[in-house]
């Protein structure tokens, strides 16, 4: 039995009893009854949670012994890691519901381990979502499994059946009936107006969405007869009723190939009273005419006016010379149509869309907006192959999203519009996730001649770094005396044949072949601008990124460069003074020129923001270069071991993307901390902060060549 | 068993190949062919531009001489270069020579890949000039009537990199290719592997769930040949799933979550 006290001395220093007063003697005496390993486990796990919040720490000491006895040691980690992430998501209160529901997170983690998630299978869903339809429908979390034919809304946890593989399948069933409602023209039957003629429109909606599943069954049956398997295989592990005999009778009817969902809803209106309405399957859903119709009647008016205005735009590529163009009378007869049925699949529509009679190709986002609308209305309607006029619609409709507002302080505190990165807390020995508020901003240029004058200035160096730089370029040559190539290399040949005469051997190298350049490099340059590099610091760096453009410019490399700071998690900034696809003009140098000191500095989430850029450009190496003064440093406890442990996570995350970070840096303390984040070799310390713009490029040069 | 082997300007097509034509390609190349006119032939990889080719050099009963070409393909490969024999050094003429030469048809494949200054040798080619200048040799060949030069290139890569200049399109008669209407498609993958139809159709279903998918994960979607390859596994006894899996899921895409769902839209059809 090891000493109760000296545990409760352990538990009041992690748990700052001398400022808070809580009673660890209760806590403590349960903890000591562990066995050692296990208490060590324990204390230590207690103080990952404590770091994050006190109160926390607190209520998971209290409950952590109760909670080891029933579960698994990683189902213990889960659940602390939930109440943290809670806690940082949403605050105290939440996280600590978390850790006094105990029960509730040991049954939802179970129905978790035999469900399957909506979340972590959207992607897969989604995908094969796309791969059934005609329209790109969107799928989206809620409570109940229903669509407005934009979106498939599903329930975010499916644990109905015991493995993880049939609740997915059971997603995939639900995707394929709600999807087919959509597809089948469920909702094109002006199904609210009926309804509102009868008089209980809840049992006739009833009633046909009970009618309409076994018809779209039926059409499952025969376009996905895979699936229609599957569903049956859902069905007998449900352990589903068999359909009543009356219904049996109309399932024979609705499954003909040639019912359509107006027939349904014509039975569905004659069916006598005593019918009581029966579910076919007991997930399909339900069904919301009034969402739906809303729903296709805005996108009814958006396609129509995009439709006519991509018209418009074909018409003026595809129109030739205007002056053969009739005005008023000519023109609304451009455009015509040749509708087709293809196959044995009456209900699907090709429409041909053609100009002057003659059939045209469409682009692809043409051909889909066409397929929206054929779902939707069954056909293109005359009317709307009249191309858009001038002022003929309202341009705001086009937009369906408006442009995320780049002041985000005036308003309230939202992190909409910005990009959320993770953060590693060493602490917690685990990631905060979506802690960072990432944007990107853009820096005011100043039109000085900042970059003319460096320039002068480091004349002597600039004439050296050209020349440099020069002779690095890996430019197409000719390679001589190989064994295989294009040509035969004559002075090879000469001394070869002098060889054999002479009895000596013959070489084979008697070729020579064209060499092309091969040097494959992108680099981002990460410059530091928080607010203590003001002064000389800045112009050092300025005057850096003014040379090294110049002689990267030379060299040809694709080069981007970001200017970073911060001031809290919420407001971390990325200023772009470069993209790799801009050309270095006067407006990037004005950008240069631009380069201010701003707030703090945060790097995690800098380092994680251009490497995800890098990643996207096709280059053989990557390489990010970050020009600092200091040591990470921002508020909210971003210093120290905190900030360091993030940005060398951030680092290691890079490397594993297969990019090369590098810092060069002017603080003197770098030695401490910059071998612990970037490695021993990945590093220059500049002493003077007047030598940054002399030793930059040279420092490049080595690290590429 | 004794392999066949054939010079290169010899390769007859004997046995009429299977090409059900989906337009009007074939008479439009019978008379680009006897007018002198070269041809260029886009369409997604897959969708039966080589077999089209073949069909044609069997119709018009010329020598066909396929270059597939790639990112190292020089002028030199084509034209030809020297070489040295014990000594002294010997002509070799490339495929494109020897095509001239024997009155054949040159085809191009994929042309984009090829080194930009293979284009400069096929221009005098490919316009009313029909000449294939040798320099190394200091020569110039005029191509007999009987010579045809087509090319084929796929939009669907469009990069910058890999685009055809506007002086090379502009020298061509130009055949668009797609993949076949459902019903002809489902003809042929039945005809190719020996599937029944009805199967057959599926897969084409398949293959069209796959083409949606175009863009939003797949770079292109399930060409004819891997419906033709998958079926001829399923002709074969192996199970549709599992030959869609492998002859046409694994085939598309490495990315987990695409082969996932893709391998749902199969179970979903078979």
């Amino acid at each position: 039995m090891p000493d109760v006290s000296a545990l409760e001395a352990c538990l009041d220093e992690i748990l700052e009893v001398e400022f808070t007063f809580r009673n660890t003697a209760q806590p403590a005496r349960e903890i000591a009854c562990l066995s050692e390993i296990e208490r060590n486990y324990v204390i230590n796990w207690v103080r990952r949670v404590a770091s994050t919040n006190v109160e926390l720490g607190y209520q998971y000491a209290c409950h952590v012994v109760r909670a080891r006895a029933g579960m698994e040691r990683e189902q213990v980690e889960a659940w602390a890691l939930h109440a943290m992430d809670t806690y940082d998501r949403e605050g105290l209160r939440p996280a600590l519901q978390v850790i006094l529901q105990l029960d509730d997170f040991v049954r939802i983690s179970r129905e978790k381990a035999t469900g399957c998630q909506l979340q972590e299978n959207e992607r897969v869903l989604r995908v094969f979502l796309h791969g059934l339809s005609g329209r790109k429908l969107k799928i989206e979390a809620a409570e109940q499994a229903y669509t407005d034919t934009e979106t498939l809304f599903l329930p975010p946890l499916l644990a109905h059946l015991s493995t993880p593989e049939q609740n997915f399948l059971l997603y995939k069933v639900m995707i394929a009936g709600l999807w087919a409602q959509t597809r089948f023209g469920t909702f094109r039957v002006g199904l609210s107006e009926t309804l509102a003629a009868q008089n209980d429109p809840e049992r006739t909606l009833q009633l046909f969405h009970c009618l309409e599943t076994l018809r779209l069954e039926a059409v499952i049956a025969r376009e996905l007869p895979g699936l229609h398997r599957q569903l049956g295989v859902i069905r007998r592990a449900i352990g589903e009723a068999a359909l009543p005999s009356a219904w049996e009778r109309l399932k024979a009817k609705v499954s003909a190939a040639d019912c359509t969902a107006s027939d349904v809803l014509a039975i569905v209106c004659r069916m006598p009273r005593d019918v009581a309405p029966f579910a076919p399957f007991a997930y399909q859903g339900i069904l919301l005419p009034a969402t739906a119709d809303a729903c296709i009647a805005a996108r009814l008016e958006r396609e129509k006016i995009l439709f006519k205005v991509k018209l418009k735009m074909l018409e003026d590529e595809l129109g030739g010379p205007s002056g053969e163009r009739q005005e008023d009378t000519g023109r609304s007869g451009r455009f015509g149509k040749r509708e087709k049925r293809v196959g044995e699949m009456s209900e699907l529509m090709q429409v041909e869309l053609l100009l002057d009679d003659k059939p045209m190709p469409l682009p692809d986002d043409v051909s889909q907006l066409m397929s929206s609308i054929i779902l939707d209305l069954g056909e293109i309607p005359d009317e709307y192959l009249e191309p858009a006029g001038p002022g003929d619609y309202d341009p705001a409709i086009l937009q369906q999203k408006n442009a995320p507002d780049d002041d985000v302080w005036s308003g309230s505190y939202h992190e909409e519009g910005a990009l959320l990165y993770q953060e590693w807390d060493f602490r917690r020995q685990h990631y905060r996730k979506s802690w960072c508020a990432v944007r990107e901003k853009r820096i005011e240029p100043i039109y000085d001649d900042f970059a003319g004058q460096t320039l002068e200035k480091y004349s002597g160096l600039v004439k050296h770094l050209r020349k440099t730089f020069e002779a690095m370029r890996d430019e197409n040559r000719m390679l001589k005396r190989q064994t295989q190539g294009d040509d035969v290399d004559l002075d090879a040949l000469v001394e070869a044949l002098a060889d054999a005469k002479d009895g000596r051997e013959m070489s084979d190298r008697l070729f020579s072949r064209q060499h092309r350049a091969e040097r494959n490099i992108a680099v981002v340059f990460m410059v530091d601008m928080s607010g203590s590099t003001k002064g000389w610091i800045n112009l050092a760096e300025k005057e850096s990124l003014v040379l090294l453009c110049e002689a990267l410019e030379t060299l040809g490399d694709r080069y981007a460069i970001y200017g970073f700071s911060s001031i809290s998690r919420k407001r971390c900034e990325l200023y772009h003074v470069k993209h790799f696809d801009e050309p270095y003009d006067s407006e990037a140098r004005a950008r240069i020129s631009g380069i201010l000191p701003q707030d703090y500095t945060r790097m995690g989430f800098a380092i994680r923001h251009l490497s995800a850029l890098l990643q996207e450009v096709d280059a053989r190496t990557r390489v990010l270069i970050t020009l600092s003064d200091g040591k990470p440093d921002d508020y909210d406890g971003y210093r120290g071991e905190y900030g360091i442990e993030d940005t060398r996570r951030a680092l290691l995350e890079a490397r594993r993307r297969g990019i090369h970070p590098y810092c060069i840096t002017i603080d003197e303390e770098a030695r401490d901390y910059l071998p612990h984040l970037y490695g021993p070799a990945a590093y220059t310390l500049i002493d003077e902060v007047w030598a940054l713009p002399l030793k930059v490029s040279d420092i490049y040069r080595r690290l590429t060549s | 068993m004794q392999p066949k082997i054939v010079k290169l300007d010899e390769y007859l097509v004997v046995d009429e190949p299977f090409y059900q034509a989906g337009g009007d390609e074939v008479e439009i190349f019978e008379s680009s062919y006897r007018n002198g006119l070269p041809v260029l032939l886009k369409g997604p990889t897959g969708c039966g531009k080589t077999r089209f080719m073949e069909y044609m050099a069997w119709r018009l009963q010329r020598p066909l001489i396929t270059v597939s070409c790639h990112d190292d393909l020089t002028a030199s490969d084509l034209v030809g270069r020297y070489l040295i024999k014990g000594g002294e050094t010997t002509w070799v003429d490339g495929p494109l020579t020897q095509a001239v030469r024997s009155g054949g048809i040159c085809y191009l494949d994929e042309i984009v890949e090829a080194r930009k200054d293979t284009m400069v040798v096929i221009h005098p080619l490919a316009d009313d000039r029909r000449v294939l200048p040798m320099e190394k040799l200091g020569m110039l060949i005029e191509a007999p009537p009987e010579f045809c030069l087509a090319i084929s290139y796929n939009p669907g890569y469009q990069s910058v990199l890999k685009d055809l200049k506007q002086s090379t399109r502009q020298r061509f008669v130009a055949l668009e290719f797609d993949y076949p209407k459902p019903d002809l498609e489902a003809a042929i993958v039945a005809r190719e592997s020996g599937l029944d139809r009805e199967r057959a159709e599926l897969l084409v279903r398949f293959a069209a769930m796959t083409r949606n998918l175009k863009g939003s994960g797949l770079e292109e979607g399930a060409s004819t040949r891997l419906l033709v390859h998958a079926a001829k596994l399923i002709a074969a006894g192996v199970a549709p799933v599992s030959a869609c899996r492998s002859a046409i899921a694994q085939a598309l895409t490495d990315d987990h979550e695409m082969l996932a769902a893709v391998n749902e839209l199969s179970s979903a059809i078979f």
